[in-house]
């Protein structure tokens, strides 16, 4: 009797375990956020709420101290540097050595894939014979343009490669479109229904929740009701299971839930929304047009895998698109990036004037 | 310790099986032989068969089988027919409606939906000859037909989802698809799109006699559960023959509560509850986007809801700078 019941209780144990294996272990906190009865409230993890970034990174020491941006220009010093020209060589050369720890790290990789060698010929440094350095320089201008036009999102916070990169050349968090479904019924998955591939949370909606809304130029669709009860010609319920994949993205890449922009008893409302609902419209646009400014060109520079590039060093997505920012790529899993620490000290040559128009962009394929 | 538990049937009696009253003219003969199951027993009749098979029954089916077998191989063939990516992903596979491009189309292409409606149609087909096969059992055995009426009203909401309000609303893509994860996610995006369905106000009712029939469920099982002992089980002789059982039974919720319902009229509150969570359920999702588009607001205008104190946020689309809608 005393065997029969060890063993129904480790089966219980074991099968409560299975069931529990979803959850996130350790203490939660909540916090009232809204009028009382709306449901308005966040669970959070007491440690991302004392240190603001949960398990990320911590952000990299400055290479040294910042130079003041006196003395020659960097234009005056170095060749074909159409961008970052305008600032002092000195803060040029800060600015390079901080992009090492940000975005290549000495950290387990071969010479040729860390430090300046990733993007430059140590032969000729202002050759653009490498692919990566075009793309640089396109991310330069990237993040300068979302420092100076879009402070209704990134406010005076900004961003700069380590907010994306974390140390990675590659971001981890990105996006490319979905594959097409097939015209017969094999391995047709009507773009949905395919656990785990994507930021959809495991639910069975659309597994890319992106192309066509933060693809570009604009945020386009993705509203699905009405500011009014009478019907009108509306969005379909596929359509809204397509933002609904969207927004379950945007909750896991802010590690926040639904009210905490969304008042929950009608989630078109905006007169009944938090103030971050609108930071969040901004950041969509934001999105939107950062794919299709900047990353979408690159896509003829960017190597496809090949015979001759090995699949580990394709930097095109499996529809041969590039790969593409979202909500995730910054966020990290926390509602301020980096805790809402700004790294402008680090690098003030990312913040140009606000009035200022970036840089014109170099043709990006002239010069290879 | 206890001697009297009724968690299971205690008692099975054994003898010869029955085979059921003599059929009338038009009826088909039963098929296959009656057997007894000690196990089935213990949670019900020990007796197995005969079935009364029929044309209806035969026909419902065979239609049933072909839906099943469309469903299940579109959802094995979306994982390119290995078996244990089907396993695995099982809950999350589906057959998918087709797009809304192809609005009321009779016959889309096969892959964007021409299946599901082939599917959706043997399935329909299926359960209104079930239907018919359940109304005529019924009144063969000379009972009233109850049961296939309140089987319509099943039908009804599974019509409304399926097929009249596509038609309505002139679009296929409007139906749910067939799947598990699938179809729950529809709900869940079908409610966020319309504004919240908690504020219709027939899927408010339809969540109460929901709600009800579980709770009159409970009372009227424990009841005659708990006078089991008397004999309560037999409800049907009680019912003219008032005894013990029924008695206590009666008194139990007259001291509890106050008033109590008698053995025939407790099963007529079972009844209307049941048939009413899906009748009043298939009107809301028939009113949903055919006459309201967003509930919340329908709730607040008709004073159904409060309004909730602004909170002073504005929708930055309609801000000059912000250029345009999103």
């Amino acid at each position: 009797m005393g065997n029969l019941t060890n063993k129904t209780l480790a089966i219980a144990s074991l099968g409560a375990a299975f069931l529990l294996a979803g959850c996130e272990l350790g203490p939660k906190q909540g916090e009232q956020t809204g009028y009382r009865g709306t449901g308005a409230a966040q669970v959070v993890d007491p440690e991302t709420l004392a240190n603001g970034v949960g398990k990320a990174k911590p952000i990299p020491a400055n290479a040294y101290d910042t130079p003041a941006d006196t003395g020659q220009r960097a234009s005056e010093v170095y060749q074909n540097v159409p961008v970052l020209g305008g600032i002092s060589a000195d803060r040029f050369n800060h600015m390079m050595a901080n992009m090492n720890n940000w975005v290549v790290p000495a950290e387990g990789l071969p010479a040729s894939e860390q430090g300046c060698n990733y993007c430059h010929n140590p032969e000729n440094m202002a050759s653009d014979e490498k692919y990566t350095k075009i793309v640089a320089r396109k991310m330069i201008q990237m993040t300068q343009n979302i420092n100076a036009n879009y402070t209704t999102h990134v406010q005076q916070t900004g961003v700069t490669c380590w907010t994306c990169h974390r140390g990675n050349a590659v971001p981890v968090n990105r996006w490319s479109q979905g594959s097409d479904d097939p015209r017969s019924i094999m391995g047709n998955k009507r773009g949905q229904n395919t656990p785990g591939v994507a930021n959809n949370g495991f639910t069975s909606m659309n597994y890319d929740p992106f192309s066509g809304y933060i693809s570009g130029p604009k945020a386009d669709g993705i509203r699905v009701g009405g500011g009014v009860y009478t019907p009108k010609a509306g969005v379909s319920t596929q359509s809204t299971e397509k933002t609904y994949a969207l927004m379950i993205h945007m909750s896991k890449g802010l590690g926040v839930n639904c009210t905490y922009c969304h008042n929950a008893n009608n989630f078109q409302s905006w007169t009944n929304s938090r103030p971050q609902r609108a930071v969040a419209w901004y950041g969509l646009k934001m999105t939107a047009a950062t794919n299709y400014e900047y990353m979408t060109p690159l896509q003829s520079v960017f190597p496809a895998a090949s015979k001759v590039v090995p699949h580990d060093s394709a930097r095109l997505g499996p529809k041969g698109d590039v790969y593409k920012v979202n909500c995730q790529t910054c966020h990290q899993g926390v509602n301020k990036p980096m805790g809402g620490v700004s790294m402008k000290a680090q690098a003030p040559a990312l913040w140009p004037a606000p009035a200022a128009t970036p840089a014109p962009a170099p043709a990006v394929i002239a010069s290879r | 310790m206890a001697t009297y538990q009724n968690i299971f049937t205690q008692v099975q009696l054994s003898g010869h099986l029955e085979t059921g009253v003599p059929l009338g003219p038009g009826n088909e003969a039963r098929v296959g032989k009656a057997s007894a199951s000690y196990w089935m027993g213990k949670i019900g009749n020990a007796q197995i068969g005969p079935i009364y098979l029929g044309t209806l029954g035969t026909a419902s089916i065979f239609c049933f089988v072909i839906a099943f077998e469309i469903i299940g191989l579109n959802m094995w063939a979306s994982v390119n027919w290995d078996p244990v990516q089907f396993l695995r992903q099982l809950p999350w596979l589906a057959l998918e409606p087709p797009g809304p491009q192809y609005g009321l189309k009779v016959l889309p292409p096969l892959a964007q939906g021409g299946w599901w409606i082939i599917a959706g149609a043997f399935l329909t087909t299926s359960i209104l000859l079930w239907w018919v096969r359940l109304y005529r059992r019924a009144r063969a055995l000379g009972m009233g037909t109850h049961v296939p009426w309140a089987f319509a009203s099943a039908i009804w909401l599974f019509l409304v989802l399926g097929f009249i309000r596509p038609v309505m609303m002139g679009s296929w893509a409007e139906a749910v698809p067939f799947g598990i994860f699938p179809h729950l996610d529809w709900t869940a995006a079908f409610s966020i799109r319309y504004g919240n369905l908690f504020y219709n106000p027939f899927h408010a009712l339809s969540i109460v006699f929901l709600y009800g029939s579980a709770l009159l469920f409970a009372m009227h099982g424990a009841t005659i559960l708990a006078v089991g002992r008397y004999g309560g089980e037999r409800e049907i002789e009680q019912i003219t023959d008032r005894g013990t059982a029924s008695e206590r039974a009666a008194l139990f919720w007259r001291w509890t509560m106050g008033w109590n319902a008698t053995m025939e009229s407790v099963h007529r509150w079972a009844w209307w509850f049941a048939v009413l969570t899906t009748l009043t359920g298939g009107i809301g999702i028939l009113l949903t986007g055919t006459v309201v588009d967003n509930w919340y607001l329908w709730a607040v205008d008709h004073h159904f809801a409060p309004s909730y104190p602004a909170t002073g946020v504005v929708d930055p689309a309609t801000l000059p700078a912000a250029g345009g809608a999103q």
